[in-house]
């Protein structure tokens, strides 16, 4: 909402300046935006005198000036102007003055061989209108040597936000009214403002005009006038000036006078050309798939749900929102009817987002205008068409009833402590709700004036009282503090989610936060898949309605598709090694429409490892063993036994099928995939180097059931662990992991782990085998291992891979 | 005849150049048959008169040989190690196997500050789905379907045929969505706990906004204090203890400007003064001091009575207030990065240089914050 400070005047009798009503408008909740003084452009800008005007020399249509600027040192300054001449006074820029309307800076510069000093400005260069045949030629009493801002006067132009409970101010009346509240002057009466001699309707010869609203519930009320014999001219400088202040062209009388009313008082209103209108004029509901065509040039396709205002032939106006061009008035018009009319906020709200259609209208309307001010705005706006236009007023016609009933809030004094943090004095508040147009009984009960829609209860009377009595002076308050031993306040998911990012990143991975949502064809990839169907997940992508973009469409099912992208990008950047990680939610969908958010850390290791080396030689990319390594290392700070897993099972289409798997607790329970990823998924995602990767499935990982601090009892062992080695030949495809743990739980009692240090195929090795070696580490207890008890636990030993088909080597 | 014999023995080991040498001489000496060894044995021989002369000269002569080997044999090994040793000299300057640094998000990091923060004016974290239903994201919170503030969130939306429950509104959902701030959080936390209440909710936000300084996908904290007798002043002293906690400024001032949110009631935006230093915005000080400025920071309000009652509670009985801050907002201006779309690029350059050391926790007692 934009408005100058001369325009704020008409209505508030005050002597502050820009800056003190910039501030207070900030204090009571009127955010200023900007505060911009069209001066401050013109600096640089004299008055001057064309002392001589000569032919130059070398061009036909340029003239040599000779100017005085007021400093009696006259300039040379060559001109293009035809309306350049001897004794005009003008408006002359200087070298180092910036030209509002080019945004160049003069310099002093040769044209066609003559030197120039400056340049004498047109009214466009000026930005002071379109103009441009000539220079702007300024009266004769125009004193010489001032500062064209000082001569033009200076009128500052507030830019502010109005939130959207505040329909009364997005007219500068509303505005002025909340200032004079808050004590920065006085409210000038409205019809002082007009110009009226009293705010009344002008009295009218002719018939009402014929109207009505068949659909009381979008338009309540419909008033209108009609006035005959108008001439549409061009409107009086006070208002064009007004109005350009504020960016809006203007185009004529009649169109300016309805946005004139639309900011000053925040009240919308139509004008019609009469002539152009057939029978009776109706506010009723669309047809369905009824067609008009709006001032914006556009053609709207309307519904039942919609009101419009029609007469017998067609729709002329999209009711609140914006009025056709068939019936919209031109210079030629001289019959005119004036609407101003009530619309349901709701309804226009509805309309205006099904449309996608916005206008000054529309926002006020939405928001709810006054509706006790529909013959006051109809007397100004036939007031100022009948002084502008002249022609004769119709009587007004009345159709329908605005929403009138009074809100009266019962109000208790004490709120304003109890929930605002202040006291003010019972006086006080008073005087500033009466400031602000409420009416208080002597029992505190509370009538809101009929243009504060937004106020319906006690806090917002606190509110009031609040922002015009200063929020400032609100005291800060400590927070009681809860008494004994403080509780955490986070829960044990959240511990662990700080706990393996960290430990992540102390891994040598850096985290990344990447978009939730993702190109359809990326999340595809990674949308469904028998892990799923292991998780008991439900699949189907969510897909955005309106995304962004096509690049972010889908909501992520997998951390894996967002960390490729990024490894990829840097991958462009020329990184050759990546270690990446992210931990957030995967989202599938759950129950009853409802999303499934689960938290997941998902890791990428792309690329090189270890880079070529004066000691490692040729550089190492990443491998299966290093996504399972950082897996289970962070699966073991996640509390999980990782000596109970299972490397087992599918990872997923996704990753490599033979370097590939999952960990699990028990048959079902995914903790984790791990492996190298496919190679048609890198070539998706343009990655050209190997990719291990890890997600690690937060959610089930199983909580730890709350324990004291005190461990468990121990002592370390007083006799030391021995070792013994054993190599077995086995078919060449049975899993390791399976031998050593027949190997580890061969003998519970005496056997505290079991290593694989040797898988060899070849050479001694028949066909089909391999040869795999574990070295099993013993632990006594009271006493040492004697031969014959060593020889036991190596039997038990060999007696538990004999069951895997396992032969020990001599 | 002891000087004879022992002299050029102890010439000899002195010059002896290998350990091999020294220890054929101490054969030849010290050895079963050597010389100093045969001398020792004659004192058997002796009468008692002699050998208490002569024992003790004897006895000093074959300890002031063994003393001279084992001199001898320390010299002889420790120059052997010595030229071991620097043989075995290594180019220290060649490079060390390269253990690579990880790194935390910023914005990881900041909501762990906050956290501690928070936890330490007993403020819990609570968390709630980003893909939300219209009822808890906007009805609840008091935006109404037609509420000009619903249109003005830009909001993500699912197809109507993802409607939860069949499309019912109400604490069971309605139109799916993403949510558009953190609030929805405070209706769940209400209707889940319950008060007194006092939780912080961060999280990823959604609006469909894109430009040098909005990106379609930000984070929010937002904050809830629900109890008897709660109001502005509380909010005020909350927040000047949170920024100054967090900026680790003592002269961090707040200007509380009134304003408008559909589910506070009053709504209070607060600016923060900073200074300009050297054309970069510096956090501390009043905004009204000369070549100072105030910088929008966060809004807040006391939660309306609409909104209390969503969430199951009697608004005659709880009150309280509500704020939402930026989290990658609040991260900029304590850390300094000045893009906000680099937050999501995954750039590992990024990363690590704005990145923390996991053993950057942030702790009270260490402040929260780290330092560059």
């Amino acid at each position: 909402m934009k408005f100058s400070l001369g325009w704020l005047k008409e209505h508030l009798d005050t002597a502050a300046s820009a800056a003190e009503i910039s501030a207070r408008l900030n204090a009571i909740g009127l955010e200023v935006e900007g505060l911009e003084n069209p001066a401050d452009r013109l600096a640089g800008f004299t008055v001057a005198r064309v002392i001589s005007a000569e032919r130059h020399p070398n061009a036909d249509k340029l003239q040599v000036l000779s100017v005085d600027a007021g400093d009696g040192k006259p300039l040379q300054v060559v001109c293009g102007a035809p309306n350049a001449r001897a004794g005009m006074i003008g408006v002359l820029g200087t070298p180092g003055a910036i030209v509002p309307g080019g945004g160049f800076e003069l310099k002093v510069s040769a044209i066609r061989g003559v030197e120039s000093n400056g340049m004498m400005c047109s009214v466009r260069e000026l930005e002071l209108g379109d103009e441009h045949d000539g220079i702007l030629e300024l009266p004769a009493d125009a004193p010489v040597g001032m500062a064209f801002a000082d001569y033009q006067g200076s009128d500052p132009v507030f830019d502010i936000s109005i939130t959207p409970n505040r329909q009364d101010c997005m007219g500068v009346r509303g505005i002025a009214r909340d200032l004079a509240a808050a004590g920065l002057g006085t409210l000038r009466p409205l019809a002082e403002v007009y110009r009226m001699t009293a705010l009344e309707p002008a009295s009218g010869t002719g018939p009402a005009p014929d109207v009505a609203t068949l659909d009381p519930h979008g338009c309540p009320a419909f008033y209108a006038q009609a006035i005959s014999g108008v001439t549409n001219g061009t409107a009086p400088e006070w208002m064009r000036s007004k109005l350009a202040s504020i960016g809006q062209k203007p185009i004529s009388m009649l169109v300016d006078i309805t946005n004139f009313i639309s900011v000053d008082l925040g009240r919308p209103l139509h004008v019609y050309d009469r002539a152009k209108l057939a029978g009776p004029l109706v506010a009723r509901r669309a047809k369905d798939g009824e067609q008009v065509e709006t001032l914006n040039g556009k053609t709207y396709t309307l519904d039942a749900t919609m009101t419009v205002i029609a007469d017998d032939a067609m729709v002329h106006d999209i009711g609140g929102i914006m009025g056709g061009a068939h019936s919209g008035v031109s210079p030629e018009t001289t019959e005119v009817l004036i609407e101003c009319a009530y619309f349901d906020p709701e309804h226009i709200a509805r309309t205006g987002q099904k449309l996608a259609l916005t206008s000054d209208a529309r926002q006020r309307f939405e928001r709810g205008v006054d509706p006790a001010f529909l013959d006051d705005g109809l007397a100004i706006a036939t007031w100022l068409v009948l002084e502008h236009c002249g022609g004769t007023a119709s009587a007004i016609t009345r159709a329908g009833r605005p929403p009138l009933e009074p809100r009266v809030v019962s109000y208790d004094t004490g709120l304003c402590e109890r929930l605002g943090g202040i006291t003010v004095a019972a006086d006080e508040q008073r005087a500033i709700l009466e400031r602000l147009g409420f009416s208080v009984g002597a029992d505190w009960s509370v009538t809101v004036p009929t243009w504060r829609r937004d106020i319906d209860g006690p806090p917002d009377l606190v509110e009031e009282v609040v922002r015009i009595h200063g929020l400032g002076n609100v005291a800060s308050v400590a927070l009681p503090r809860a008494d004994g031993v403080a509780r955490p306040t986070a829960t044990p998911a959240q511990k662990l989610e700080r706990k393996l990012r960290r430990a992540a990143a102390a891994r040598g991975l850096n985290e990344a936060v990447t978009w939730s949502f993702l190109p359809e064809a990326d999340a595809a990839q990674f949308a469904d898949g028998t892990l799923r169907q292991a998780q008991g997940e439900r699949s189907g992508l969510w897909l955005l309605q309106n995304p962004i973009s096509e690049d972010m469409k889908a909501m992520r099912p997998s951390l894996l598709p967002g960390l490729l992208s990024a490894v990829a990008r840097n991958l462009d950047r020329g990184a050759a090694g990546l270690r990446l990680f992210e931990l957030g939610r995967r989202y599938l969908r759950g129950d009853a429409g409802r999303s499934d958010e689960r938290l997941t850390l998902g890791v990428v290791l792309a690329g090189e490892n270890i880079p070529r080396g004066w000691d490692s030689g040729k550089a190492a990319t990443f491998g299966a063993f290093d996504a399972k390594a950082e897996a289970l290392a962070l699966l073991a700070e996640a509390g999980v036994p990782t000596g109970s897993l299972q490397v087992a099972g599918e990872a997923g289409d996704q990753f490599h099928p033979g370097q590939s798997a999952t960990l699990r607790l028990g048959p079902k329970t995914v903790l984790a995939r791990f492996g190298m990823l496919h190679p048609a998924v890198l070539k998706h995602f343009d990655i050209a180097v190997p990719v291990a990767a890890v997600e690690l499935f937060l959610d089930a990982i199983p909580a730890r059931k709350a324990a004291s601090f005190a461990r468990a009892a121990y002592a370390p062992p007083a006799l030391q662990a021995v070792t013994r080695d054993f190599a077995f030949l086995v078919d060449a495809s049975l899993p390791a992991g399976d031998l050593v743990r027949a190997v580890r739980f061969a003998d519970k009692a005496n056997i505290v782990g079991a290593r694989l240090f040797d898988d060899f195929r070849g050479a001694g090795v028949p066909e089909g085998q391999k040869s795999l070696a574990i070295e099993v580490t013993l632990q006594p207890g009271d006493k040492s291992f004697n031969e014959a008890e060593l020889k036991a636990i190596a039997e038990r030993v060999t007696a538990a891979a004999a069951k895997l088909g396992a032969v020990l080597r001599g | 005849m002891i000087e004879e014999s022992t002299l050029p023995a102890l010439a000899e080991i002195e010059c002896a150049a290998t350990l091999e040498a020294l220890e054929a001489l101490r054969v030849g000496t010290l050895g079963k048959s050597g010389s100093i060894t045969t001398l020792v044995k004659t004192l058997g021989a002796m009468s008692d008169e002699e050998r208490r002369t002569k024992g003790p000269l004897i006895h000093a002569i074959r300890t002031t040989v063994a003393d001279a080997i084992t001199a001898r044999k320390a010299a002889l090994e420790g120059a052997a190690l010595a030229e071991q040793l620097a043989r075995d000299t290594l180019d220290l300057t060649l490079p060390a196997a390269d253990r690579p640094r990880g790194s935390i998000h910023p914005v990881s990091q900041v909501m762990d500050e906050l956290a501690e923060i928070f936890a330490d004016l007993g403020f819990a974290v609570a968390t709630g789905p980003e893909i939300e239903d219209d009822w808890h994201n906007f009805t609840a919170l008091n935006i109404p379907e037609s509420h000009p503030a619903r249109a003005m969130h830009d909001t993500f939306y699912f197809p109507e045929s993802d409607l939860a429950q069949g499309g019912k509104t109400g604490p069971e959902g309605g139109r799916m969505l993403l949510r558009t701030h953190t609030s929805p959080v405070q209706i769940r936390s209400m209707l889940e706990h319950g008060a007194p209440l006092r939780i912080i909710a961060p999280g990823r936000v959604y609006r469909s906004d894109s430009d040098a300084t909005h990106t379609p996908m930000f984070h929010q904290v937002e904050g809830l204090v629900i109890d008897k007798g709660i109001h502005l002043g509380h909010l005020k002293w909350t927040l000047e203890t949170f920024l100054k906690a967090f900026f680790e400024r003592e002269d961090i001032v707040l200007r509380l400007r009134p304003s408008y949110f559909p589910f506070t009631e009053p709504s209070v935006e607060v600016d923060v003064g900073f200074a300009l230093v050297n054309g970069k915005r510096v956090l501390g000080g009043s905004g009204d001091a000369p070549g100072h400025g105030w910088m929008e920071l966060l809004g807040s309000g006391m939660v309306g009575r609409t909104v209390i009652a969503a969430g199951g509670l009697d608004p005659d009985v709880w009150q309280g207030f509500a704020f939402g801050v930026g989290v990658d907002r609040l991260a900029m201006l304590k850390y300094g990065m000045d893009d906000l779309r680099a937050f999501f690029d995954g750039d590992v350059r990024w990363l690590a240089h704005y990145g923390f050391s996991p053993f950057d926790v942030p702790t009270l007692s260490a402040g929260v914050g780290t330092a560059a």
